[in-house]
């Protein structure tokens, strides 16, 4: 086993370097940095509106850039379009396949896209000419369900999957464009930040990488978390990366430092983040939880300074408008909820 | 199997190396077949028999080689000398490779690749060994094969070398980390800078749609308005792509630009995010175009090599090129313009619409909802106006 040992060792003392590396530039702790911040008070947010209309679990949601419409899918076999201000249903899309795990709204605000336990991405068009929505391209390649989709444009989506691996596709040809291997367990969730250049993706190997997706490597990997990575998103400023796990913590990456900066934990909280999600400016942290519950985290401080109660049951999706004016959360009690 | 192997080259309670002799040559750090009998019946309390049959299960799968006759892979008791096989995982990926004819498996043949170069002063030795146990197999029962096979598969699936791993991690090391004080410190600006922003945090004006049903910030802020509010113009010096993103900002920097006669930069870059989100643009780089972009020569160099094979991502260079160009010298200049800071002055500060006295009248501008929705949108709307101290009765008559 001489040369296996050797490559081990080798591996092993590589990781401890870049563990010292990191240690290196912790030169600061984030109670002295934010001693001066101001508190935030009591963040209270109440239900504006509730959306009614799925039969089953409530899976994924997903806001357009127009922070009104909003696309949700449950295990009733709909994904449907809601116009969340008049909580009217715009489109209601019965999909061949009702094991649906997540959704996506384009950012032209043309497409949707879903996928689940069937391994498949499909794409809807929104705007046919004859009004009717129906399938524009499956995407199938996948070996494992389907966690999370994302699209860049109307002509590129990157989705991630229970096969480990996360895919970046041409939509027009149905094609893979590019693979991003890497990940030892089944990739959770992913986000996209502004620029579109790269993307994050969380994993049950309880780490989060950090892609280029014109390269197609993996450019930084994050780990601290001791469970499956739920869900992932950028920080507003595009510097972090936050995710949520079924650790019951959720942390703050910063890809500057290359490491962990800030966790968010209390020792009340037992259960798994499903879902996470922050504020416009970034100093709130809204995150879903198995316990029916979202607590509302002060990114700064690292405490927790609201609670968004009213589900009866799972919370498994929330989601920010892009203008910052409100939030939803979907459950498993089949409702949607807009708060603010 | 991995076990017994690892406890016979304990240095100290494993089987003692010597110099065995082979015929009249001196062999440095091997052992003899009764050694290794010996050891494992001390080790394990075994019969002789087990002992020997045990051993002989190291020597045909691999785990120790002869030193005479290298064919014959079986153990025998006496003073034939014997070695550990150092490359086992080496000598596995090359059976491999061997049977199925180079169609190893993506992450295997970045493995075996990688172990080549390491040892490729032992490599014949390696192949050697590899067709040795290829050969010996062969006369295996069929059955006895294929199980060997999915265990032997399912062994290095989990114990990978981490082969792939090291290159990231050695990537990894020279990364350049950023102090977290400093990092730390720009999440605090950043949340500072967009506090006023954040409606869920500070509220915003005129009012939040959400809870007065009054629509009249999304229509103020609406893409493109003949005023903008204050806050929308003031966020345009929190960073260029704040400008960029709005689409108002970017109207109002292109006429700034053809004030200047610097228009085309603008115009270049907007048309490569075309490029990169599908549509083709007009080239603005070919020397006799009617508007051209200076870009240094290598980036026009790189670019137009790209553009005899098109791809997505051709214009990244030249974009990115005329992007920090315009950050760094007509953002600044835009923000200091008089264009700018009349708009700035002349910007709306909407003012504060107290919530409507009688929501329920205003429920009516939506499509009517069905009675049970009325009376629990009118209950959460009771919930929301604490302050007011009015509390909606919901009748007929009120309306």
């Amino acid at each position: 086993m001489g040369e296996m040992e050797q490559l081990r060792k080798e591996a092993e003392s590589l990781k401890d370097e870049i563990t010292a590396a990191r240690k290196a530039v912790q030169d600061a702790t984030l109670q002295d940095t934010v001693s001066g911040t101001v508190v935030v008070s009591r963040v209270q947010l109440k239900t504006r509106k509730t959306l009614r209309g799925h039969l089953a679990k409530i899976y994924a949601m997903h806001w357009s850039t127009d922070s009104k419409l909003c696309v949700s899918a449950s295990q009733d076999g709909k994904l449907i379009v809601w116009d969340s201000y008049t909580t009217n249903k715009v489109n209601a899309i019965p999909l061949k396949s009702s094991w649906v795990m997540t959704c996506s709204y384009a950012p032209s605000g043309n497409m949707v896209a879903c996928g689940g336990l069937d391994n498949m991405c499909s794409i809807y068009n929104l705007k046919a000419k004859d009004g009717n929505v129906k399938v524009m391209r499956e995407l199938a390649a996948h070996t494992g369900y389907l966690s999370c989709c994302r699209f860049l444009s109307d002509a590129e989506i990157i989705t991630s999957s229970g096969d480990c691996t996360c895919v970046l596709w041409d939509i027009e040809t149905g094609t893979q464009k590019t693979v991003f291997a890497g990940h030892t367990g089944d990739c959770m969730s992913l986000a996209v930040p502004l620029d579109f250049k790269t993307f994050i993706s969380g994993a049950c190997d309880f780490t989060a990488k950090l892609w280029d997706i014109r390269e197609g490597q993996c450019r930084q990997t994050f780990s601290g978390h001791e469970s499956d990575i739920n869900a992932i998103a950028f920080f507003p400023n595009g510097n972090a990366v936050i995710t949520g796990s079924d650790d019951a913590t959720c942390k703050l990456y910063d890809l500057r430092a290359d490491q962990e900066l800030i966790t968010y934990q209390d020792s009340s909280i037992m259960c798994g983040v499903t879902s996470i999600a922050p504020s416009l400016s970034g100093r709130l942290i809204l995150a879903g939880y198995d316990d029916f519950n979202c607590n509302i985290w002060d990114s700064l401080k690292a405490e927790r300074v609201g609670v968004l109660a009213g589900h009866d049951n799972r919370v498994s999706c929330i989601g920010v408008t892009a203008d910052g004016m409100a939030c939803c959360t979907g459950s498993w009690d089949s409702f949607l909820k807009i708060w603010n | 199997m991995e076990r017994v192997i690892v406890s016979m080259q304990d240095p100290d309670m494993g089987i003692k190396m010597r110099n065995q002799r082979l015929l009249i040559t001196v062999i440095p750090h091997a052992m003899t077949g009764r050694d290794i009998v010996d050891w494992l019946i001390q080790k394990y309390s075994i019969t002789e028999e087990e002992a020997l049959h045990t051993g002989n299960f190291l020597v045909k799968y691999g785990y120790i080689y002869p030193l005479k006759e290298p064919r014959n892979l079986c153990l025998k008791q006496d003073e034939t000398p014997y070695r550990f096989q150092v490359y086992i995982h080496t000598i596995y990926l090359a059976r491999k490779n061997i049977r199925k004819q180079g169609e190893l498996i993506e992450y295997e043949k970045e493995c075996y690749n990688a172990l080549h170069k390491r040892i490729n002063h032992t490599w014949d030795f390696v192949v050697m060994q590899a067709r040795e146990q290829l050969r010996a197999s062969k006369q295996r029962r069929k059955s006895d094969r294929i199980v060997l096979e999915c265990q032997e598969q399912a062994f290095w699936l989990i114990n990978r070398p981490p082969v792939s791993s090291i290159e990231h991690n050695r990537k990894s090391l020279g990364r350049n980390r950023i102090k977290s004080s400093i990092c730390l410190e720009s999440f605090v600006k950043y949340c500072e800078q967009y506090q006023d922003h954040d409606p869920i945090m500070q509220g915003c004006l005129p009012s939040n749609p959400w809870i007065t049903d009054d629509i009249m910030y999304w229509n103020m802020n609406a893409e493109m308005v003949p005023m903008p509010t204050k806050l929308r113009v003031e966020r345009w010096t929190f960073s260029f792509m704040e400008l960029l993103n709005d689409p108002l900002g970017k109207k109002e920097l292109l006429t700034y630009l053809e004030k200047e006669f610097s228009a085309e930069n603008l115009l270049f870059w907007q048309a490569c995010e075309e490029v990169r989100h599908g549509e083709a643009s007009k080239i603005f780089l070919a020397p006799g175009a009617s508007r051209w972009v200076n870009i240094d020569s290598k980036t026009m160099e790189k670019t137009l090599q790209g553009i005899k094979h098109p791809h997505r991502f051709v214009m990244d260079d030249a974009q990115m090129h005329i992007y920090f160009l315009m950050k760094k010298d007509s953002y600044p200049r835009y923000l200091k313009s008089e264009l700018y800071k009349n708009l700035l002055a002349r910007a709306v500060v909407p003012q504060e619409t107290k919530k409507s006295v009688f929501p329920f009248m205003r429920r009516q501008r939506h499509s009517s909802p069905s009675p049970a929705l009325v009376t629990q949108t009118a209950e959460d709307n009771g919930k929301a106006q604490p302050n007011t101290g009015k509390t909606n009765t919901g009748t007929a008559a009120q309306i």
